[in-house]
């Protein structure tokens, strides 16, 4: 077995691993931290797809900023964080019946994707130097007119509009004639 | 070379993972915590095709970008929507936040 399907196999055990431990640990700030390994490990499934730059951003955005942002709403509410109670919902055997049902049909389907897809995804093509530009040319598609600038600014506006509209959501409720004197 | 379908299948499971934290869990951040996984999965998905297909075009790269502001996005408001509610309820459990219901 090549060297890469090695890795590959391990890097997607740790995230899939951890990812497990996310959603079955009793104490919620270890499921932060397990998500924390979790979000490390797509990291390393985008080195392995030859895109650094996207696991740059996941890094930054992912392991840096919400991992800290979860972490600190369960500080926040820490006094509901007992280990006594179950963290599931009456509703949990369904749950788990769904995904796992989901997952037999996702995977039913993959397994044929070779034959209902000729010609794509055994190997990939060899264009290193499309991958060595690829973050000059995402930024000139951030920014072509007849690209993605428009989305890119509706990006933009929409993380605006969340920061101002989590400020005033989280805000505590200030008293009016308190405020007006 | 690892094959296409390999990736998928990982992106299927870690989707599967927090489709079922979602369903499942109690506690609103353990459920937020989910659907970052469920987005991860996802972002897996675009850059696998991306490379696997049309590497030269960024599209695959660019939607996956779109998918991390509007997954950030997410994460700041439903986390202040939380603490909002914390603050009022004193409590984070979803089934117990049930005030639109009367």
């Amino acid at each position: 077995m090549p060297v890469m399907q090695i890795i590959f196999i391990i890097v997607s055990a740790v995230t899939l691993v951890s990812a497990i431990m996310v959603v079955t640990d009793r104490n919620l700030f270890h499921a932060a931290l397990w998500m924390m390994l979790s979000f490390l490990g797509v990291a390393g499934l985008y080195i392995l797809l030859e895109n650094g730059f996207m696991a740059a951003t996941q890094l930054l955005v992912y392991i840096g900023a919400i991992s800290i942002l979860v972490i600190f709403a369960i500080m926040m509410t820490r006094r509901l964080m007992s280990t006594t109670e179950s963290p599931y919902n009456s509703q949990w055997p369904w749950g788990g019946l769904a995904a796992l049902l989901l997952l037999g049909l996702l995977a039913s389907v993959i397994t044929q994707f070779d034959s209902l897809v000729p010609g794509v995804g055994r190997t990939a093509p060899e264009t290193e130097s499309a991958i060595q530009s690829m973050v000059t040319d995402l930024g000139v598609a951030f920014t072509a007119s007849d690209q993605y600038v428009l989305v890119f600014e509706l990006a933009s506006v929409l993380l605006l509009v969340a920061l101002v509209g989590s400020i005033i959501v989280a805000r505590p409720d200030i008293d009016p004639e308190e405020d007006n004197s | 070379m690892i094959p296409l379908s390999w990736y998928l299948i990982v992106a299927a499971a870690l989707f599967c993972i927090g489709m079922y934290g979602i369903l499942a869990r109690r506690n609103a951040v353990a459920m937020l915590m989910a659907v970052e996984l469920t987005l991860n999965a996802v972002n897996i998905n675009l850059i696998a095709f991306w490379r696997y297909t049309d590497p030269s075009s960024s599209a695959g790269v660019a939607w996956a970008i779109f998918v991390f502001t509007v997954a950030a996005a997410e994460a700041a408001v439903g986390l202040a929507l939380i603490i909002s509610i914390y603050r009022q309820r004193e409590s984070v459990i979803a089934e117990e936040l049930d005030i639109l219901k009367y």
